[in-house]
């Protein structure tokens, strides 16, 4: 049990990189109502990029900026493939992922991974230091919340939300959908790869797999968080932290399970199990709903 | 203020579902017309209303709004001219938003969107003031989700939405279709009262040959894709449903086939 408590903080912290990574998927999976998996790709492509510019002497916050950017790049493509292609959105995502697997090697340059030593540079958090790292990640939840909060509470953020939630009504209002479908790909997988920049620092390194089951993660996060808070948390700020929340207690239970010895290399599989019994919940309450309808009082001579 | 010049529309060219929709339309609305639109199943009156918003391209002729040919301009573009409430009372507002996120949203209809803040407080008071005179109770609701709302307060604040911002033209496609008798004439006694008060050009399609008679200033009849009959002023006013009938039988050379009219 002592291990399993000693391994919480970590758990904590890697969470809180993860939640990131949710509050980014939030902005396509609830707010568009579109399933975006270019996160696979643009989560590893911001892993890439902080780590060859912070190791190329480039300071943190401007190596951060550019992973953010790189994956706000990826969000674009995405975004001109459905809406300029035709393409529906998940195969999009689908393919810009697999394009982003070849970037993200290039940037890499042409080795599967790559170390950035917390010793040898300026890292705002590492695994070395989960204090430090715990104190980072809940400034950088809290500025990244504010900033969506204040965003999808203008004109423009109100024109996104009318495009997820009906896209009729949204255009008979002079609102572009196509143009606001992009806008969130690229906000989107913009803080899908702050939050692999931020998994690259913790971890020390960037692995062009990274990023694999990004979406699996992410959606958990999201699923559990509505589940655990929905209740208490209304307000768009809290359901945002409510996925942060989600990403935590998803990585406690990871490693809970991880001491109970599960193989580390079946996580993938019951991540994908645990996700999809989650995302079941909603159609399986609405059949039980569906039963439960009363017959016609008095039997069927009244019917 | 409306032209629409020689317009053809086919659905699915070239399959055997292949639908001939408009069939050369012509029709041209005066500066403030309110006109009323009847015609059997599938006689073009929704496919027209939809043309006119762009909800899909014309396959020839041309449409022209207050001197503004729109014929190729999509939909949210042209969404600056117009007002529009749709048959499902869901469609014409975003049900997780607010009231007030509805009516913020409607009000910058045709105006470009940036990051200030999505509502002042001016407009809130302005948005309680409106909703009061649809004394439907939903002043005291603005941050109630439009989900919650039923069918009838839903078409009543689309209606609103549509009208808040002074469009060129009000589109009704049986926007009273859906609701129950007595919340629908509620809803078409407020179209008029806005109509009227806004000196608004509309066009409402209806299934109900009564509600066309007793509103507006024109009524036509569409069969096949064309306007087969055209009646405006005082000759409106004479109308009766039995005289619509007949002349449908006469100009078509069919029968009146609409399931619902022949009940209404």
């Amino acid at each position: 049990m002592l291990t399993f408590i000693s391994s919480l903080p970590g758990a904590i912290a890697q969470g809180a990189v993860w939640g990131i990574m949710a509050v980014g998927l939030y902005i396509t999976y609830k707010i568009l109502d579109l399933a975006d998996l270019t996160v696979d790709g643009s989560f590893g492509t911001g892993g890439a990029v902080l780590v060859v510019c912070t190791a190329g002497g480039m300071n943190i916050f401007l190596s951060l900026l550019l992973a953010l950017l790189a994956g706000c790049l990826a969000g674009l493509v995405t975004g001109i493939f459905h809406t300029k292609f035709g393409i529906p959105a998940i195969l999009a995502g689908i393919l810009t992922q697999l394009a982003l697997y070849s970037v993200n090697l290039r940037v890499l340059g042409g080795k599967a991974n790559q170390p950035l030593s917390v010793d040898k540079y300026n890292l705002l958090i590492s695994l070395r230091n989960i204090n430090k790292s715990l104190i980072v990640l809940a400034i950088f939840i809290a500025v990244i919340i504010l900033v969506l909060y204040w965003f999808f509470g203008t004109e423009l953020g109100h024109s996104l939300r009318a495009t997820g939630c009906n896209q009729a009504m949204a255009r008979a209002n002079g609102i572009n959908t196509s143009t606001n479908k992009i806008i969130g790909f690229v906000l989107s997988n913009g803080i899908v790869a702050l939050s692999g920049g931020m998994l690259a620092q913790y971890q020390g390194f960037a692995d062009v797999n990274m990023g694999r089951g990004a979406i699996v993660i992410g959606l958990a996060a999201i699923i559990i968080g509505e589940v655990a808070f929905g209740k208490l948390f209304k307000n768009f700020a809290l359901k945002l932290l409510a996925a942060v929340f989600g990403g935590i207690i998803y990585y406690i239970v990871i490693s809970f399970v991880l001491w109970l010895g599960l193989p580390a290399n079946d996580l993938k599989l019951l991540s994908a199990i645990v996700v999809a019994f989650f995302l079941g919940i909603p159609y399986w309450k609405n059949k039980i709903a569906e039963n439960r309808v009363k017959p016609v009082p008095g039997g069927d001579a009244n019917a | 203020m409306l032209e629409i010049k020689n317009v053809y529309k086919t659905f699915n060219p070239g399959t055997i579902n292949e639908k001939r929709a408009l069939n050369g339309l012509n029709l041209t609305l005066n500066d403030g017309d309110f006109v009323t639109v009847i015609g059997g199943n599938g006689a073009g009156k929704s496919t027209m209303l939809n043309m006119v918003a762009g909800v899909y391209p014309v396959d020839s002729g041309s449409i022209i709004i207050d001197g503004a040919d729109v014929t190729r301009l999509p939909e949210h573009k042209r969404a600056k001219y117009l007002g529009r409430v749709f048959q499902d009372p869901m469609m014409g507002t975003a049900a997780d938003m607010w009231i007030e996120e509805n009516m913020a949203l409607a009000s910058r209809r045709g105006q470009a969107r940036g990051l200030k803040w999505a509502i002042s407080k001016a407009e809130r008071e302005q948005f309680k003031e409106m909703l009061r005179e649809l004394d439907l109770g939903l002043e005291n609701r603005l941050s109630a989700k439009v989900g919650l709302l039923s069918g009838g307060q839903r078409q009543a604040l689309t209606l609103l939405m549509a009208v808040m911002k002074k469009p060129k033209l009000l589109l009704l496609d049986e926007h009273t279709a859906a609701l129950d008798p007595k919340t629908a004439a509620k809803v078409l006694a407020l179209s008029d009262k806005f109509i009227e008060e806004g000196h608004l050009t509309a066009m409402m399609v209806t299934h109900n040959m009564k509600d066309a008679i007793a509103h507006g200033n024109r009524l036509i009849m569409m069969n096949n894709g064309q306007i087969i009959l055209d009646v405006s002023g005082e000759e409106k006013k004479k109308l009766t449903v039995e005289y619509l009938l007949e002349a449908f039988t006469k100009l078509s050379g069919s029968e009146f086939a609409n399931d619902r009219a022949l009940l209404s």
